[in-house]
């Protein structure tokens, strides 16, 4: 990647996070609770993408950041009100920039210049109408950078050494008498007339007749003042633009020779002027030895200036103890800002190779403990007890290795407010998002692959769960639905839970769309909470007219599986009339899972402990055979189908009937009970994921692999996967076994 | 390796399965080590003989013999295991033994005879015939995987 | 000798981009973050130009110039500010905070090598 790639990558990086500043700040503002810093930090945010994105040519962007950062900035100088009507298009606004955004890093399309214009327009009506702006609504098709109030800066300045006076050069005349000040901003007179010297040939003259005597040289004043004889093809402007930075700092009369009378009214011809100043005068007829001469000359009272500067400084500073005051204010200022926690970016390749040397660390000490086991010794011996001492750091090693790719689901979070508008938008609604716990960390990849089951999750409680305003009235509720995002660490696992207060599930409806879908048997006896589950069954939409939200093609299921592929689960419960919770729960890191070792058909097997309810062994008279294959445990009453783990999976031909048997009660989406049905339970133990699909692929009912303490391989048994192949293997999914009581 | 290779020379990696002899670019070869236990999969190609552990990565062991359309092999210590890169995937190719390592000129490459069978003419890009009178298959390694993620893709929308 | 530059904005694509543009011209670069981290790295070392942005969290540019300009060894110290808005108002600003000139975003290489060279030998 070349350099300008890569810092357009940063660039993307830089402006998502700038986004999310922008967001924030502006829903800080939109509730009230913002101060001078947030208006800044949002401007600053729309600022920076702009100055960015002119950088790199991508002028949709630029175009549309540019009136937002107008609009801002009225608001800023108070001059405009922030008011609710005025955040609302800066909300929308900060949305339509994240599309702009998008779509120039994507290298696609924007789509949706209709939106943009009107908004545009919107915030155009906010600040009035200004000239820089007028040009630019004609929707002309490349904006040239004037219409953004651009200045653009033409120096060229190779011509100087080796121009050759054309026939066409005119013969400017220059007087250019600095004042104090521009020393004190830092321009120097040699180096403007060195620069001006370069652009053809000149013949400069320097007055020193103000000059005081050496004592009396204020070293911070300004004496000296030159005329310049400039014979140029350049313009007056090319001129001008030398003295660009020093224009309020310097006295500058330019007349062109012979010329148009452009300059101010001239008394004498230059070449009088320095005839009655002679003093010093260098001539030259080349410019390179014209800035040597220049240098050498006029360098002399500039330098003495510098000298003085310091010396006199502390002369003056020192009485007024200005000098020791002032480290003091630095410290104050420091104490003022922010306290921030230091950070450091780090190559992510670097952080993950580091938590693969911590999962074979951990695989190491198992391989020890077993070792130690083998070898007999007792529990109390200082070697046992040394390895336990291991494996508690060894332990406290891996959580904080994995805190480091952990980050706060803030981000993600605040993303989904966007949605929300997005959505609120388009279906007519008013919703409002709540946010919980946003400060909760999880795993990095798991935040970055939430992005889009939650979008859809936030995008369906708007569409189908929340009601029309109308209804909402109608049946006394406030106008404005609520939907809330939360997260919590709860028992080991991330909770995320996305709940509206609408009407909850229509199950009637629900029901006879599976039916009429073919999903369930028209007579099936479902509880309401199968009824609800059938929302993430493959095939089932329940948008009876395709809405232009939810209707891309992605139903529930979708959401479910990319959920299950970070190993977790999304449950539902919902209540009618009072709203709906969708819950996803996932592990805390997908680097290590809590695991029960079994076996079964000669295979080594891990089951997540998350799916357990409890194991047992089952006494005969409890399995009752259901046709050709089926078999159903009666645990405490209830009936549960059972899977015989090694037979499923293909480890053996037929299913086991050893009486030695032991279940393993599992838990699988939406409760549902099964009971796996193993050889035998080695131990728990946490083991590290290891991936199946980097070097193969996916494994039907495997979730992953994991290594075990004699460096074998053991599988990581997809509980809910085997479950529902199971069932489909046995028969179509027949309620009444789980129904039963 | 001391001799400098030449652009138009290959250093290919000779090894039995069966009784015949096949070969792998050098450059394709991560390591070879013995056999270790693989843990079988469930659903998995005949010819896949389950996954291993090397060096806490998770890879897969192809008999190549099964894949050739031959007798399923049943490895022991004996058995060597070729690590081979194929396209961005580490796998294990289970043979018999390795049996040379030669530099050969790429104009002593031939195309396939149409002889072998149908299977293993896929999965062969060429032959050598040696000196000394041998004929050495050259695997196409890029044609002993299927595409396993793609093909599992499959069946999950199916 | 390569000129030294201290180079100050809070984006992290304008450092990159500054630092990249300034080292291929041949400048020793300096980096900071914002008008505060720009007077702590001036603790010890004069550059020979210093481009800072205007907008800034913590201390903004104009906050940053009058800083630098308060420092004993760096009153004379050429200052750039780097600025996307060109209005009058905002220059005018900056050289009463003691600018020495500007540089109109987005900038390229040579408009920034080239005001440099305006200021500085």
């Amino acid at each position: 990647m070349d350099s300008m790639e890569t810092i357009k990558q940063t660039f993307f990086q830089e402006c998502e996070d700038l986004l999310q500043d922008l967001e924030s700040g502006l829903i800080l503002m939109n509730d009230g609770e913002s101060d001078d810093e947030t208006i800044n930090s949002v401007f600053r945010a729309v600022h920076s993408i702009k100055g960015g994105a002119g950088a790199f040519e991508l002028t949709e962007l630029v175009k549309f950041a540019h009136i937002f950062e107008n609009t801002l900035d009225e608001i800023r100088s108070d001059r405009l009100e922030a008011s609710k009507e005025v955040l609302k298009v800066l909300l929308q606004s900060s949305d339509t920039l994240t599309d702009l955004f998008e779509a120039a890093r994507d290298d696609v399309e924007f789509d949706d210049t209709e939106r943009a214009d009107e908004l545009r327009a919107a915030l155009q009506g906010f600040i009035g109408d200004k000239p820089e702006e007028a040009s630019d609504d004609g929707g002309m098709p490349a904006m040239s950078m004037d219409d953004m109030g651009f200045e653009p800066v033409i120096l060229d300045f190779d011509f100087g050494d080796d121009v050759d006076v054309a026939p066409d050069a005119i013969v400017f005349d220059i007087v250019f008498t600095p004042n104090a000040t521009m020393y004190a901003h830092g321009n120097e007179a040699v180096r403007l007339l060195s620069n001006l010297a370069e652009l053809g040939d000149a013949n400069i003259t320097c007055d020193r007749s103000t000059l005081p005597a050496f004592d009396d040289i204020d070293p911070e004043g300004a004496y000296l003042s030159w005329s310049i004889e400039l014979e140029t093809e350049k313009t007056e402007d090319d001129i001008r633009e030398i003295f660009d930075f020093v224009e309020d700092d310097c006295e500058l009369q330019i007349t062109q020779r012979g010329g148009a009378p452009e300059g101010g009214p001239e008394d004498g011809l230059p070449d009088e002027d320095s005839a009655e100043t002679p003093d010093i005068a260098i001539e030259t007829t080349s410019e390179a030895p014209a800035m040597d001469n220049n240098e050498a000359v006029s360098a002399a009272p500039v330098e003495v200036a510098s000298v003085e500067i310091e010396v006199k400084a502390e002369e003056k500073e020192q009485p007024k103890a200005e000098a020791p005051a002032k480290p003091e204010k630095k410290a104050e200022k420091k104490a003022a800002a922010p306290v921030q926690a230091a950070t450091i970016r780090i190559n992510l390749e670097r952080v993950d190779r580091l938590i693969n040397l911590v999962g074979e660390l951990v695989i190491n000490q198992a391989m020890l403990t077993e070792c130690v086991v083998e070898a007999g010794l007792s529990r109390d011996s200082a070697v046992s007890s040394g390895l336990d001492e291991f494996k508690q750091l060894t332990r406290e090693i891996q959580e904080s290795v994995m805190a480091i790719r952990a980050q706060p689901v803030q981000s993600l979070f605040q993303r989904m407010s966007r949605v929300v508008r997005k959505a609120a938008q388009a279906t007519d609604k008013s919703v409002r998002l709540v946010l919980e716990g946003e400060f909760t960390e999880v795993d990095k990849t798991i935040v970055e692959k939430l992005a889009d089951p939650l979008t859809h999750m936030i995008r369906n409680a708007v569409d189908h769960g929340v009601e029309t305003p109308e209804k909402r009235l109608e049946n006394g509720k406030p106008e404005e639905g609520i939907v809330t995002l939360s997260a919590a660490h709860r028992s080991g696992k991330i909770v995320i839970e996305v709940s509206d207060d609408g009407a909850g599930v229509n199950r009637e409806r629900v029901k006879q769309i599976a039916i009429d879908k073919g999903l369930i048997p028209e007579d099936a006896p479902l509880s309401d909470s199968e009824i609800d589950n059938l929302l993430f069954m493959p095939g089932f939409s329940t948008a009876e007219n395709v809405t232009t939200l939810s209707g891309r093609g992605v139903g529930m299921d979708v959401v479910k599986r990319a959920i299950q592929s970070l190993g977790g689960r999304v449950t539902i419960s919902s209540e009618p009339g009072k709203g709906s919770v969708f819950t996803i729960s996932l592990p805390l890191t997908l680097a290590i899972l809590d695991g029960m070792l079994v076996h079964a058909a000669g295979q080594t097997l891990v089951i997540p402990l998350t799916a357990i309810v409890e194991t047992l062994i089952p006494k005969p008279g409890d399995i009752h055979h259901m046709g050709p294959d089926g078999r159903v445990l009666n645990i405490r009453g209830t009936f549960v189908p059972m899977i015989d783990v090694g037979y499923e999976l293909g480890f053996r031909d037929s299913p086991t009937h050893s009486e030695r048997s032991v279940v393993l009660s599992v838990e699988t989406d939406g409760g549902t009970q099964s009971a796996l049905l193993v050889d035998a339970i080695q131990d728990q133990r946490q083991v590290v994921i290891k991936s199946l699909e980097d070097n193969y692929g996916h494994v039907p009912s495997i979730a992953a692999a994991t290594i075990l303490g004699d460096g074998r391989i053991a599988l990581i048994l997809d509980v809910d996967n085997l479950v529902s192949s199971a069932g489909d293997s046995r028969a179509s999914f027949d309620p009444t076994l789980v129904a039963a009581e | 390796m001391t001799e400098t290779l030449h652009s138009d020379e290959s250093e290919l990696v000779a090894f039995v399965v069966g009784n015949q002899e096949y070969c792998v670019d050098i450059m394709k070869v991560r390591e070879i080590r013995g056999w270790t236990p693989a843990t079988a999969l469930p659903d998995a190609p005949d010819y896949v003989q389950g996954v291993i552990n090397l060096r806490g990565s998770v890879l897969p062991i192809v008999d190549l013999a099964k894949r050739l359309d031959m007798e399923t092999t049943e490895p022991s210590e004996r058995h060597v295991i070729i690590i081979s890169q194929i396209r961005d995937q580490v796998v294990g190719l289970l043979v018999d033994s390795v049996s040379d390592i030669l530099t050969v000129s790429n104009e002593t490459i031939q195309p396939t005879p149409d002889v072998a069978s149908e299977v293993a003419q896929s999965f062969v890009g060429g032959v050598l015939a040696l000196e000394d009178g041998r004929m050495i298959s050259l695997i196409a390694l890029d044609r002993i995987l299927p595409n396993f993620s793609t093909d599992t893709e499959v069946e999950v929308a199916a | 000798m390569p000129l030294n530059i201290l180079a100050i904005d809070d984006s992290r694509t304008m450092r990159d981009m500054l630092k990249f543009a300034l080292s291929d011209a041949g400048f020793d670069v300096t980096l900071a973050e914002d008008g505060q981290k720009g007077l702590d790295a001036l603790d010890g070392y004069t550059p020979d130009v210093i481009i800072t942005d205007i907008n800034m969290p913590v201390l903004d540019g104009f906050g940053l110039i009058e800083g630098v300009r308060k420092m004993p060894g760096l009153r004379a110290v050429p200052i750039l500010v780097l600025t996307t808005e060109s209005s009058q108002e905002l220059k005018q600003r900056a050289r009463q905070a003691g600018a020495t000139g500007w540089i109109v975003k987005p900038f390229d290489k040579v408009k920034l090598v080239n005001a440099i060279h305006k200021v500085a030998a």
